[in-house]
């Protein structure tokens, strides 16, 4: 597991994003975009990860916490006029601090409770959205303007609905948020949070006040889902209800392990492969959600540690 | 000298049973001191009680003149009470080196220790002789070395009293005598106090041994005061005596 090869998990980590920089100027401009979005949301699914993958909490209310960056991020930009980055870290505070108090009360219950009890703080957080409909356009969303999507560094203004801006943009936050992610999972907190998933009981016993590094954990994991919230308004300019919904809720879970619960690549390939398998087939028919059934099915048989905690397990032993 | 561990009247009932009725124990710095008895007579709610993982129901807990009754089991850990589980829990899917690295670098992190987690580490696998199968994983190895894997866990915590829940069970006659060599070794800088159905090494290790029946103390004293004790061969030893 942890031996002695940071070093090569490092350049793997670094070489993707590397990777996906050159994309950039590759892609034609349809998956230049949708490549965009799925780097976006992947940093959803990496939050996501560090709580179900990491700690072993399974949450199905992770859409509050995304959506508490959408809003928080959408909002203060569309009634307060605040710039790009300001709202950006308006969007995380909003999704931390939700998190904290979600956590203080969720985490009082776990296994089935925990999914059950974060579940319906979620939906409170929907229908709350659709309540105040003055302030959040309730179901029909809000478009952010061109206009307010404008950052100015230095002296030149960086338009966001530019696609190679808006694609760097989602690089840079998806490459730091994975960064952070593997330096955190090697870090000794990180080394504590899989010994809570392993067994709670005796981290205890060996000193580790369980409940205070869990909640930690959800803090972490609300502000790094905020984090893709925010960014997904700012980059695409839409703040909406849908994102509350439970659906997405279920989406970072299956992103993940599909890709691989506890890797830290994973939630980026478990995205990656939803869209584009969504995208493909619903180019041939109206019933692609069959299709990505089956092909979902398909996966648990023969990756049912989801595809990189397969690699992992068979045959690379050291990816983090 | 003054005891490291104390309890007065310390009780725990589940139900209707009094599993620890009324307790009155004194463990002093330095000795080993082990407990028996026949099943259901208490020891292991004794120690829970002691270790923190169950409240009593009433009486005291002072461990190095402060009450720890109501403190919860972690800050018990970090004060030096260190638990090893009856029932081998080291974490399987874990390698023997991240086994041991968690309670590294909790004392690192308390400041009772200084240096690197991985120096703290290998020391506790080689006083267990574990330092070739720091790689592996738990999970795969022997139940003996499991049950080292843990001794090196409860080692590495720094205690100052280390509870030790049946250690030998389960374990090779080969296994044994190392390990009353290790347990020897703890003592040098720590307390050691055992729960342990082996009568050979109970009488070889122990400094004192206490006999607990039905949630109280039978009998406490030296190996050959509780060899000739006739209540406890009534109790536990089952001998016949005239």
């Amino acid at each position: 597991m942890r031996d002695a090869s940071p070093a090569k998990a490092y350049a793997l980590h670094i070489a993707v994003v590397a990777l996906l920089f050159v994309l950039n100027f590759v892609l034609p401009d349809y998956h230049q975009g949708l490549f965009a979005r799925i780097m976006a949301l992947a940093v959803f699914a990496m939050g996501y990860n560090l709580l179900f993958g990491y700690v072993g909490l399974l949450s199905l209310g992770h859409a509050m916490f995304f959506s508490a960056g959408l809003y928080g991020a959408g909002l203060t930009v569309y009634h307060l006029g605040w710039g790009v980055p300001e709202a950006f870290v308006a969007g995380v505070a909003c999704g931390a601090l939700l998190a904290l108090v979600i956590g203080l009360l969720a985490l009082r219950t776990s296994g089935v409770a925990f999914m059950i009890g974060t579940m319906m703080f979620a939906q409170v957080f929907y229908l709350l959205i659709l309540y105040f409909a003055a302030w959040t356009g309730g179901d029909q969303g809000l478009v952010i303007q061109q206009a307010s999507r404008v950052v100015t560094v230095g002296g030149d203004a960086l338009d966001l609905t530019d696609p190679t801006v808006r694609y760097m943009s989602a690089l840079a936050l998806f490459a730091v948020v994975l960064l952070i992610t593997l330096a955190l999972v090697r870090s000794r907190f990180g080394r504590v949070l899989v010994a809570i998933r392993e067994n709670e009981e005796r981290t205890k016993m060996l000193g580790y006040d369980t409940g205070a590094n869990k909640l930690a954990a959800v803090v972490a994991s609300g502000a790094v889902c905020a984090a893709s919230g925010a960014a997904y308004a700012l980059l695409f300019g839409y703040v909406g209800s849908s994102f509350a919904s439970v659906q997405y809720s279920i989406l970072p879970l299956l992103w993940v392990l599909l890709g691989g619960a506890a890797t830290t690549l994973g939630p980026l390939i478990g995205t990656l492969f939803m869209y584009y398998v969504t995208d493909i087939t619903s180019g041939f028919t109206s019933a692609y959600l069959l299709i990505v059934g089956v092909a979902l099915i398909l996966l648990v048989l023969f990756f049912p540690k989801g595809v990189l905690g397969s690699i992992r397990q068979r045959w690379l032993g050291w990816l983090p | 000298m003054k005891p490291l561990l104390t309890t007065k009247g310390l009780s725990r009932q589940f139900g209707g049973l009094r599993a620890v009725d009324g307790v009155d124990f004194a463990l002093m710095p330095g000795e080993i001191r082990a407990i028996i008895g026949p099943n259901g007579a208490g020891k292991t709610t004794f120690v829970s009680l002691l270790s923190g993982r169950v409240r009593p129901s009433s009486g005291t807990i002072v461990f190095d003149g402060a009450d720890i009754t109501a403190m919860p089991a972690y800050k018990r850990v970090r004060l030096g009470v260190a638990y090893t589980f009856q029932i081998t829990s080291v974490f399987a899917n874990l390698t023997a080196f991240d086994n041991v690295a968690l309670p590294v670098q909790r004392t690192l992190t308390d400041g009772r220790t200084k240096g690197q987690v991985r120096t703290g580490v290998m020391a506790a696998l080689e006083r267990t002789g574990l330092a070739e199968r720091a790689g592996t994983l738990a999970a795969h190895l022997s139940y003996g070395h499991q049950r080292l894997l843990e001794v090196a866990m409860g080692l590495a915590l720094r205690p100052r009293l280390l509870i030790l829940d049946e250690p030998t069970q389960g374990l090779a006659d080969s296994e044994i005598d190392n390990f009353i060599t290790l347990v020897r070794e703890i003592a040098k800088d720590a307390t050691v106090l055992l729960i342990e159905h082996n009568m050979p090494v109970v009488m070889q290790l122990a400094d004192r041994i206490t006999v607990f029946n039905s949630g109280k103390i039978l009998a406490e004293g030296t190996p050959d005061e509780i060899r000739a004790d006739t209540q406890v061969q009534d109790a536990y030893l089952g001998a016949t005596h005239g």
